[in-house]
């Protein structure tokens, strides 16, 4: 253990405990900006210094290791100059109209201008001589450089995390900037759209793309009919930007809040998650038995999956030569969206025409797939408009709702049923264990042997996950898997996918099925959701996600009614003629930069 | 230039033996080098002035398989032109000097990371690298030097910076600690010496430590290379005891009308004919790592400071606020103040700023711009202001 002092309280921390953590520990305040607890130490704001004794120059508490007999002190003269005079010369960099700025009042920036630079600024206005440009080419986020601090959050999430680097650091001295390759549109190289960036952004340099003000164009257009649906994530999210703790499962409040605000139809993606299930399980029988009993060799396995749209456009310009070993499901969301303006319109009775398809996301990526020319398989546009998470809790706020005091509500139908097996794929290692509850059932005639149906050894936090499952006991139609072993593996974040793919791609990846979700966590970590999202939130999301798995009556994918129904009335049986019209896709070849 | 009190060395240039000294140094153990270099005095001449002895014990002290010595002939500070000099004519002992380095901290590698507009320098510079490879062969020493290109940056010349643009990646100063002692080159200990410390060092081994506290004083002991330019009817490379003031230093090169000397470069001092009899050329006074720049009544001090910001302004590496935004704002700031957009006491904010880029900065670079402004604005506000 290694002792200090600071601000004239001892401390003792572990060795390579940072001064900052250490304040933290005396629950001593250090304010700071480019420092995030999913990323490496930059030390680049320099917001966090603090003054050590017999030091020359001033310490940044988040890039210092603690030494022993270190003195520290966090609030002196000399500190609080600097400090002011660091953020006084942030803001003079920076194009402060707050008022129309999507981030006012959830802004590190603006926080800290308010605690050290309210009043008159010290210093000249550096933005008229700057020639900043906002880049709106993304369809799922906004690049506005006059609100970069180039605290580098982005570019250290996009490499550490999401191993893309479509952003880096271009240019040195005042011209120094955030970039893509060449200074492309962001819509125009290797960027996934995973918005995990936009996540970590402390400022508004980097915002999805809203689409609030359409939807209640939408909700208020009495010709309309508004379908909405809610993503798995979503629920276990949502709570913390209207105040409440992270893991605080609000989703009867929220269908409630969805209905205050118009909605016509508030429904649930856990019904097309499930059916995802469904397809996607189906799918993979049928690669298996082509490659075992058919001894067809061109069957592409490992088969991955698809409901990760990030993860999609990864593999489309990283591994193209891997897209057949997708699986053709689209994502529940695209499912959802097909369906809406198809069985949905038909089962009610209401012009395709006028259905406007809303949902509610915990991802920006979502917003670029319902772009794609792909997802217009009713005839419409499948999916009219996304928002995310934070984009829901503004339209509740802008509504005024009192949400903690709103009674719960439930789905509408149809389309509006769940199984725990559909809400956990808002966690990574969900859609493996959903695809298993189903398939080891449809195969075995048994469920799943892991106690009250938790598939354990697919659940956490690791980045890379391996498990495998003995199949025994097989119904007569799949006997030719009896005494298979079925491996599998899971990874979230595309860093961890990288891995993966790498050992695909080396011949040395032994799975027949691979889950990957482009965000650390899954889709509970999503670019979309509540800002901070760091491990501790993202495990306290995970947690309300399993709980309300274990407290739904409904477990298994293949027990959804209205899954039944649809294959009854609708689709006649998974990876039927009309479900692979409506509910597969085909993917497309990128370029790498 | 006789009868002005400087007293001329020539220990960098002087010719030696190479193999002889090299064969000397071998036979010696590591403790011997280093306790020879610390009885020295000798401080790192790329400008910080670290006492060479101790970063080479320090990288000593590392338990490493591999370890790095790293020749810094970057070379970027404004008026600064000794180390091509010194490459030039005598590239020999700066390999010799890079190769005791390396016995003394147990690195069995090399790389010199030389300036990008010194490629030229490069065809002779192989030459003469295979011949040194030969040489220590032949004495039986195992060691091996590379060369590395920089590429324009003046902020590669900071070590951190260096090892990161030798590793391929964008040119940006780490945090310390880690030093480069523990965690340098491809986070391997790594000590980094100038290209004079180098020859100094191989030097002070050739005469011994004692030889060497001759010169000097305390703080600064030695000599070491001037590189001299500005007006003066007299610019060039000239190798000076330490010591000096800078009043004696403007008697030999002054032109008889200077009023100011920048000693250092853009990250050193500007001093003002007033403070030129008690102000020393070294450690205990102004520090430098050769380049003295003399300035005549003829120049704009306002100019001269414009030039540094404006340098600084392009040459930081952008990444930490108190540099990037600070040199931009005391650049608008003395232009404004010039041109009379703002008030005179305007000055006073961007003092205190600089005050606290010296102390708020990441590294180098931004915690010394403070310096030229300060010695400038300080002494000559009038010529800012009007
Ligand atoms: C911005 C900046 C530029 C530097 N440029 C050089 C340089 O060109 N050459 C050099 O030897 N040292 C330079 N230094 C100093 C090095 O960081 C380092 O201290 C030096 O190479 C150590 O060698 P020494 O101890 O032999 O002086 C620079 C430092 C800074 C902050
Ligand atoms: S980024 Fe923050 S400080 Fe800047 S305009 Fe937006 S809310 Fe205000
Ligand atoms: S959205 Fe994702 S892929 Fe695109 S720049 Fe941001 S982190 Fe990188
Ligand atoms: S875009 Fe946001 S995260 Fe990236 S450097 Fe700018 S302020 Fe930081
Ligand atoms: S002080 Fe300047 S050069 Fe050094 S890290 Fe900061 S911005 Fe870069
Ligand atoms: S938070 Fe420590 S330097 Fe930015």
């Amino acid at each position: 253990m290694i002792n200090l002092i600071i601000n004239d309280q001892k401390v003792s921390v572990q060795a390579g405990t940072t001064v900052l953590a250490a304040a933290k520990k005396l629950k001593i305040n250090i304010p700071t900006l480019c420092n995030h607890d999913d990323l490496c130490v930059a030390g680049n704001c320099r917001v966090c210094i603090v003054e050590q004794k017999g030091a020359r120059t001033l310490i940044a508490s988040c890039a210092t290791p603690a030494t022993e007999g270190m003195e520290i002190h966090t609030n002196t003269l000399k500190v609080r100059n600097a400090r002011k005079h660091i953020v006084e010369l942030l803001l003079s960099e920076h194009r402060s109209d707050c008022t129309k700025c999507y981030k006012n009042q959830n802004c590190e920036l603006q926080s800290l201008a308010n605690e050290f630079a309210f009043g008159d600024h010290i210093f000249l206005d550096l933005v008229e001589d700057k020639k900043y440009s906002i880049d709106r080419s993304s369809p799922s986020f906004i690049k506005d450089d006059s609100k970069c601090i180039r605290c580098q959050r982005c570019v250290r999430t996009c490499s550490e995390l999401q191993y893309i680097s479509a952003i880096a650091v271009a240019n040195k001295g005042a011209h120094q900037k955030i970039s893509s390759f060449h200074d492309r549109p962001m819509s125009h190289v290797v960027c996934t759209n995973c918005g995990q960036c936009v996540n970590r952004c402390p400022t508004g340099a980097l915002v999805e793309k809203t689409y609030i003000d359409q939807v209640w164009d939408a909700i208020y257009d009495p010709d309309k009919h508004v379908v909405v649906q809610t993503a798995p994530a979503v629920r276990v999210a949502l709570g913390e930007d209207l105040g409440y703790d992270p893991g605080e499962r609000v989703t009867g409040k929220m269908v409630n809040a969805l209905k205050q605000l118009g909605f016509n139809s508030v429904l649930d993606t856990d019904f097309s998650a499930d059916l995802t299930i469904m397809e996607e399980g189906t799918e993979l029988l049928v690669r298996l038995k082509k490659a075992l009993v058919d001894g067809d060799t061109k069957v592409s396995l490992p088969m991955f999956t698809s409901c990760s749209p990030g993860w999609i456009k990864f593999i489309e310009h990283k591994y193209p030569e891997f897209l057949p070993n997708l699986s053709t499901c689209k994502s529940p969301q695209q499912m959802f969206g097909a369906l809406a303006k198809t069985y949905y319109a038909k089962k009610r009775n209401i012009d395709p025409s006028k259905i406007v398809s809303v949902s509610i996301m915990p991802c920006t990526a979502k917003k670029f797939e319902a772009d794609r020319p792909e997802m217009r398989a009713s005839g419409y546009k499948d999916v009219d408009y996304v928002l995310t998470t934070r984009e829901l809790a503004v339209m509740i706020k802008q509504a005024g709702l009192d949400f903690r005091n709103l009674e719960e509500a439930i789905y509408d139908s149809i389309m509006g049923e769940s199984t725990g097996a559909a809400v956990i794929f808002g966690a990574t290692g969900g859609v493996m264990e959903a695809a298993l509850r189903t398939a080891y059932e449809i195969v075995t005639g048994r469920e799943v042997p892991f106690g009250n149906l938790n598939i354990t050894p697919v659940r956490g936090m690791d980045g890379v996950k391996e498990a495998s499952i003995k199949i025994e006991g097989c119904v007569e139609a799949w006997s030719f898997l009896e005494g298979a072993e079925l491996k599998i593996a899971i990874a979230h974040g595309l860093v961890n996918a990288n891995k993966i793919m790498k050992l695909v791609k080396e011949g040395n990846a032994p799975y027949h099925f691979i889950e990957i979700m482009a965000c650390p966590g899954g889709c509970i970590g999503g670019g979309g959701q509540p800002i901070p999202t760091n491990m501790q939130i993202r495990k306290n999301r995970m947690k309300a996600i399993y709980s309300e798995d274990e407290n739904m009556v409904l477990r298994k994918s293949h027990l959804n009614p209205e899954v039944v129904a649809i294959y009854k009335e609708f689709l006649d049986k998974p990876n039927s003629h009309k479900s692979h019209e409506l509910l597969h896709t085909h993917y497309v070849e990128r370029d790498n930069f | 230039m006789e009868n002005t009190g400087l007293n001329k060395v020539d220990l960098i240039f002087e010719k030696i033996d190479n193999k002889e000294v090299l064969a000397k140094a071998f036979k010696m153990t590591k403790e011997e080098i280093i306790k020879e270099v610390l009885d020295s005095g000798l401080k790192g001449r790329g400008g910080a002035g670290f006492p060479t002895g101790m970063k080479w014990k320090f990288t000593s002290e590392e338990k490493s398989p591999e370890k790095y010595i790293v020749c810094n002939a970057d070379e970027g500070e404004p008026g600064t032109f000794k180390d091509r000099e010194i490459l030039d004519r005598v590239s020999n002992k700066v390999h010799g000097g890079m190769a005791i380095a390396g016995k003394a901290i147990g690195a069995k590698k090399g790389v010199v990371y030389l300036r990008g507009e010194y490629r030229y320098m490069l065809p002779k510079l192989m030459i003469e690298l295979t011949s040194f490879h030969k040489m220590i062969k032949e004495i039986g020493y195992d060691f091996n030097i590379e060369y590395r290109m920089g590429s324009g940056a003046y902020i590669c010349g900071e070590e951190s910076a260096l090892f990161e643009s030798i590793e391929g990646k964008r040119g940006e100063p780490r945090n310390k600690p880690p030093y480069p002692t523990v965690s340098g080159l491809f986070e391997k200990p790594t000590s980094i010496n100038n290209v004079e410390t180098l020859v100094t060092a191989m030097m002070i081994v050739k005469h011994g430590a004692k030889n060497f506290i001759q010169y000097g004083t305390k703080d600064s002991r030695g000599s070491k290379v001037f590189s001299v330019s500005g007006d003066t009817p007299t610019p060039g490379i000239f190798e000076l005891e330490l010591g000096m003031t800078v009043l004696q230093f403007v008697d030999e090169f002054g032109d008889g009308d200077t009023k100011a000397v920048q000693v250092g470069g853009a990250s050193g001092f500007c001093v003002p004919r007033k403070k030129f009899a008690e102000t020393i050329i070294g450690f205990e006074g102004v520090p430098t790592g050769g380049s003295m720049k003399l300035f005549n009544s003829s120049r704009s001090m306002y100019n001269v400071l414009h030039n540094y910001l404006d340098f600084f302004t392009e040459e930081s590496c952008g990444q930490c606020t108190p540099c990037r935004v600070g040199c931009q704002q005391l650049l608008k700031g003395v232009e404004k103040v010039k041109k009379g957009e703002a008030k005179s006491t305007y000055l006073n904010e961007l003092m205190k700023l600089a005050d606290s880029m010296k102390i708020a900065a990441k590294c180098g670079l931004g915690q010394s711009v403070g310096n030229a402004f300060k010695s400038i604005v300080g002494n000559f506000k009038e010529e800012i202001i009007y």
